[in-house]
């Protein structure tokens, strides 16, 4: 059986490789989603985040001879670090201004920091070798699915389900929505919402590096890793509607669907499909697919 | 000239406008500088940022005055050199009127993309036109005309309305300059009009405007346009400086970059843009020895401008001289 | 300062150059390397090109021969307007004589033209396209290291002859990937083999899985990726995931470069074959070279681009001393007319297209446990003769080969 073509199991295929890619998109936009919806501010700098997670599980590897799994834990606390730095010392002095004036700030350290990366270590990336507990794979019949790709779905699925729970369903996080609603209220109530707003950002940096480290084994420790994929991720987010959780989670999965779709029937056009539809969304609901006029 | 001024004109211009006594003396001060410049500075260098600088005033109409940033300005600069150098090199125009064929493109681009992206507000306006900005980017990419990756080059510069020669580049500047100064002009007189009086109040408070009678969008998408517009002069022009139109102009970096000259020069001051592009222009033409350290400089340019002197140069001199530049 | 100068004047009357000094421009011999500096291809041309040209300039003993060498540089982004710009204002400001690498077919094909407009010089060692001795070719260019056509014709022959004869393309989409492919299928089909299927990716992909698996369902015994950097390096790794090599397809990469092997690691490039016009490790002349590049290169050995860049300086060097003058046309033509001679190349000539001819090498990634010592990366497997490791003279349609 074939549709347009291609044969049925060979989507198959594809569908599993979207969703798989669709797992980084999830992570690095509920990342951005997360910061935006707390500190009203777009992370353009998350890519380069991503990116420092990825470099973090590679020294980690060579200088303190920690493997994958030390990374996994140590490299997202190790980069949010950095990240609770920038936003104490530069990112707080914006909240009361223009988005724009947070983008430009962060747009600028992603260039600063990849610059500097770059220099360092040039660009041709380094090798991060894949752990040997999940090296090798399985055949499906209609594809061979290397274990580490399925162990990169189940994870950040889970990851991103947990992040979602907390937000959502726990005490904790009804205080993180009510700050963003009302902020001077909630400080009233005795909570220290700078703290909390420092914390959340430090949140979504760790995600971002966790998507680093995730990524490590799979494409190159590479300081332009990130350069272009923040503007993807960024769609990512205003399609499913800025400061949505659920949003950025379900398209971020979906569109990793329907980008590995389109590098079956139109290859050329992957890297633009996402932008296409971001537009669409955008004229049809201005709120993005998931959030809430304002 | 002058007998023939209308009256009315005449009476409202200094009110509605403010065109300052700063205004005219740092204009002046400009165009000697400028005229004096190639005698000294490398020609083609000063013709690249009088491009940029165009291109950064036009943007700065857009974010300075309407309150939209445009993440996707690169396509107007961009979509204007392949028409421009198209024309000039395969169908051959004379200059003028490739550069007429390159700017109209602009203005055609400018009204679709403006129509469909006006109507939503902030970060929301960024991400549309940014969406279009990499639509257009693909169909560059893919298009036979623009030349892919290689883009479209040996444009033949031609001769000016049949008289100027601008293979010789002192002539090339001169003319350059002229399309600078007009263009510049041109915008200077829209802000200081009441239609940029309007833009202001929208700016300020959309819905009082509205209420007053002003069809606010109608305003918005005028500005939109003049903006792409004066975006395709500079685009068109510079296709015919370097004799190339590449896509490096419609890249999103590219709608970055013009951000961040208008940034550092001065959002919403007249000649801001002009200084911001001439300074990043300069770092990136001396920080080429450089390698990976000219992103290095702009990012610590952008944290700086951000952190320290929003208003930027000239918003901050303006400031000290207590005069609005 | 007039005592330092009178010195110097004498000791240029000693070597029995000064008259004809008078030819070269402003008295100095200057040389700009003009690649990138900053991105993905920095690390196989980049600061080692540099370092390539200067020590040309030295083993030349300019100095001794009463010739001011002067060797610059710059970074040109890969776009084409900041590469024009800068070698604008190189050949109308600052003097520079002759320009140098040039990475990216796009800015290179830039710069051909602007250096024949100045009536400059151009020595290409980076770029890949056939065309700078095909349609493009100029007077003022010579092509030194290799092309696209060289590439196919080595690696394309080579694996259709020992079994691969069913091919599937990953292509980058754009000029360069488009021109690769084309040619190696011209030579797949012209040795028997058959073309299964082709996919084209954008410039820059991160996650090449979705075209590993249509190349795996195309059962084709070769994937051919028509690519370079960055993404031939990640569809090589992400190939050894999804199992390509273990399930009896094999890769062939089209352009890779020394620096690539080293950024992926053996294990993954192991086996992979493709072709090379130089490798560091093949002769105590060319290891000696290495091991002084690799000091002054933060210990990155010297690229077949490196390689090309420091053997065109010396020959261009070779000819301005012979010519005494710097002249753009002149020392180009001179440079076709004398045989040239290096200690990396060996001896070689160079065609009236600008095409510099010597061997190319067809080579295999050693398997980790075949490496001995650090940057031992390759096995020659044969080596492709002078005179068929570039496309014929009269197949490239340059109007300066006399019919």
């Amino acid at each position: 059986m074939t549709i347009f073509g291609v044969p049925t199991q060979a989507l198959f295929g594809q569908l599993l490789i979207g969703l798989i890619n669709g797992a980084f998109y999830a992570l690095l936009s509920l990342g951005l989603s997360v910061i935006f919806g707390l500190l009203n501010i777009i992370n353009f700098t998350h890519g380069a985040q991503y990116m420092m997670g990825a470099f973090a599980a590679y020294f980690l590897l060579n200088w303190a001879g920690l493997g994958y799994w030390w990374a996994l834990l140590v490299a997202p606390v190790a980069v949010a670090i950095t990240g609770i730095a920038l936003e104490r010392t530069t990112l707080k002095r914006l909240y009361q201004l223009d988005h724009l004036y947070g983008l430009l700030l962060t747009f600028g350290f992603a260039l600063i920091i990849q610059g500097l990366f770059r220099h360092q270590y040039g660009s041709s990336g380094l090798p991060y070798a894949m752990p040997a507990e999940l090296a090798g794979g399985r055949n499906l019949g209609f594809m061979f699915l290397p274990n580490y790709r399925a162990w990169v779905i189940v994870f950040s699925l889970a990851v991103c389900l947990t992040t979602w729970y907390v937000i959502e369903r726990t005490r904790l996080g009804s205080y993180l929505r009510a700050a963003t609603e009302n902020p001077s209220l909630v400080q009233a109530f005795g909570i220290n919402v700078p703290r909390m707003i420092t914390l959340t950002y430090g949140f979504g940096v760790g995600l971002a590096a966790l998507a680093g480290v995730l990524a490590a084994p799979i494409y190159q420790v590479n300081p332009l890793m990130g350069a272009d994929l923040i503007i993807v991720v960024f769609a990512v987010v205003v399609i499913g509607g800025l400061g949505s959780i659920m949003g950025s989670i379900v398209t971020g999965f979906g569109l990793g669907v329907v980008e590995g779709f389109t590098k079956v029937f139109y290859p050329e056009a992957s890297n633009t499909v996402i932008f296409v539809i971001m537009a669409v969304v955008l004229l049809l609901r201005p709120a993005g697919l998931f959030g809430r006029a304002s | 000239m002058s007998a023939t001024t209308d009256p009315y004109v005449g009476a409202t211009l200094p009110a509605v406008a403010g065109v300052s006594p700063p205004h005219v003396v740092a204009f002046l001060i400009m165009t000697a500088a400028l005229v004096a410049a190639p005698f000294f500075v490398y020609p083609v260098f000063l013709m690249k940022a009088l491009c940029f600088a165009l291109f950064a005033c036009a943007f700065n109409l857009l974010i300075g005055y309407v309150g939209l940033l445009s993440f996707g300005h690169a396509v107007f600069l961009g979509s204007a050199g392949y028409g421009a150098a198209h024309s000039a090199k395969v169908w051959g125009f004379p200059p003028e009127l490739a550069i007429l064929f390159g700017t109209a493109a602009a203005t055609v681009l400018g009204v679709v993309v403006g129509a469909l992206a006006i109507r939503s507000k902030g970060i929301y306006f960024a991400n549309i036109t940014l969406a279009f900005a990499q639509m257009v980017y693909f169909f560059s990419l893919q298009a036979a005309f623009t030349g892919g990756e290689d883009g479209i080059q040996s444009v033949p510069r031609g001769t000016l309305l049949g008289v100027l020669n601008l293979k010789d580049t002192l002539t090339l500047y001169f003319v350059v300059l002229a399309i600078f100064l007009l263009g510049f002009l041109l915008i200077f007189r829209a802000i200081h009009s009441p239609f940029g009086q309007v833009l202001k109040a929208i700016r300020e408070n959309e819905p009082r405007a509205i209420s007053l009678g002003y069809r606010a969008e109608q305003y918005k998408l005028l500005a939109f346009v003049l903006s792409a517009t004066f975006a395709g002069l500079a685009g068109a022009t510079k296709a015919l400086v370097f004799q190339l139109a590449s896509l490096t102009d419609v890249h999103w970096t590219m709608s970055g970059e013009v951000v961040l000259m208008t940034l550092l020069g001065g959002l919403g001051t007249v000649f801001g843009p002009v200084v911001g592009a001439f300074i990043v222009v300069t770092l990136e033409n001396y920080l080429a020895q450089l390698g990976a350290w000219v992103t290095v400089v702009q990012g610590v340019i952008f944290v700086i401008c951000v952190l320290t002197f929003r208003r930027g140069v000239v918003g901050e001199l303006g400031n000290l001289l207590r005069k609005s530049l | 300062m007039t005592i330092a100068r009178i010195v110097a004047l004498l000791a240029v009357l000693s070597l029995g150059a000064s008259p004809a000094l008078a030819q070269i421009s402003d008295g100095v011999v200057k040389i700009g390397v003009l690649n990138d500096q900053s991105s993905l291809y920095a690390d196989l041309a980049g600061q080692g090109s540099v370092v390539a040209a200067r020590m040309a300039v030295e083993d030349f003993g300019a100095a001794a021969k009463g010739l001011k060498v002067e060797v610059v540089f710059a970074d040109h982004q890969n776009k084409a307007d900041v590469g024009s710009q800068i070698a604008r204002q190189w050949y109308d400001a600052e003097k520079v004589d002759m320009i140098m690498d040039v990475p990216n077919s796009g800015v290179a094909l830039a710069i051909n033209q602007i250096t024949r407009d100045k009536g400059k010089a151009f020595i290409v060692s980076s770029a890949a396209t056939s065309d700078l001795t095909g349609k493009a070719c100029s007077p003022h260019t010579i092509h030194w290291t290799y092309d696209t056509w060289a590439l196919a014709n080595g690696t394309g022959t080579a694996v259709v002859k020992t079994g691969g004869d069913t091919w599937f393309f990953i292509t980058a989409d754009y000029a360069f990937g488009h021109a690769l492919e084309r040619d190696v299928e011209a030579v797949v089909l012209k040795n028997g083999g058959k073309v299964l299927g082709k996919v084209r990716h954008p410039l820059n992909t991160q996650d090449f899985s979705s075209f590993l698996l249509q190349a795996q369902a195309s059962k084709a015994k070769v994937i051919g990726l028509a690519n370079a950097g960055g993404d031939t390096t990640n569809a090589i790794k992400q190939g050894a995931e999804f199992g390509i090599v273990k399930g009896g397809q094999s890769f062939a990469g089209l352009l890779v470069f020394l620096t690539d092997v080293h950024a992926l690691g053996l294990e993954k490039a192991q086996g992979l074959t493709f072709t090379e016009t130089f490798y560091w490790d093949m002769n105590d002349k060319t290891r000696a070279f290495a091991k002084r590049f690799a000091e002054r290169n933060r210990q990155i050995h010297p690229t077949m681009i490196h390689a090309g860049v420091y053997a065109g300086t010396l020959h261009y060097l070779k000819a301005v001393e012979a010519l005494k003058s710097d002249d753009g046309a002149k020392v180009i033509a001179k440079m076709k007319e004398m045989p040239t001679d290096d200690p990396l190349f060996g001896k070689g000539t160079i065609r009236a297209d600008g095409r510099k001819i010597h061997p190319a090498y067809l080579v295999e990634v050693k398997k980790p446990s075949e490496s001995k010592y650090p940057w031992d990366y390759y096995k020659i497997r044969a080596t492709i003769p002078a005179e068929q490791a570039f496309r014929p003279l009269d197949q490239g349609g340059c109007e300066l080969v006399k019919k």
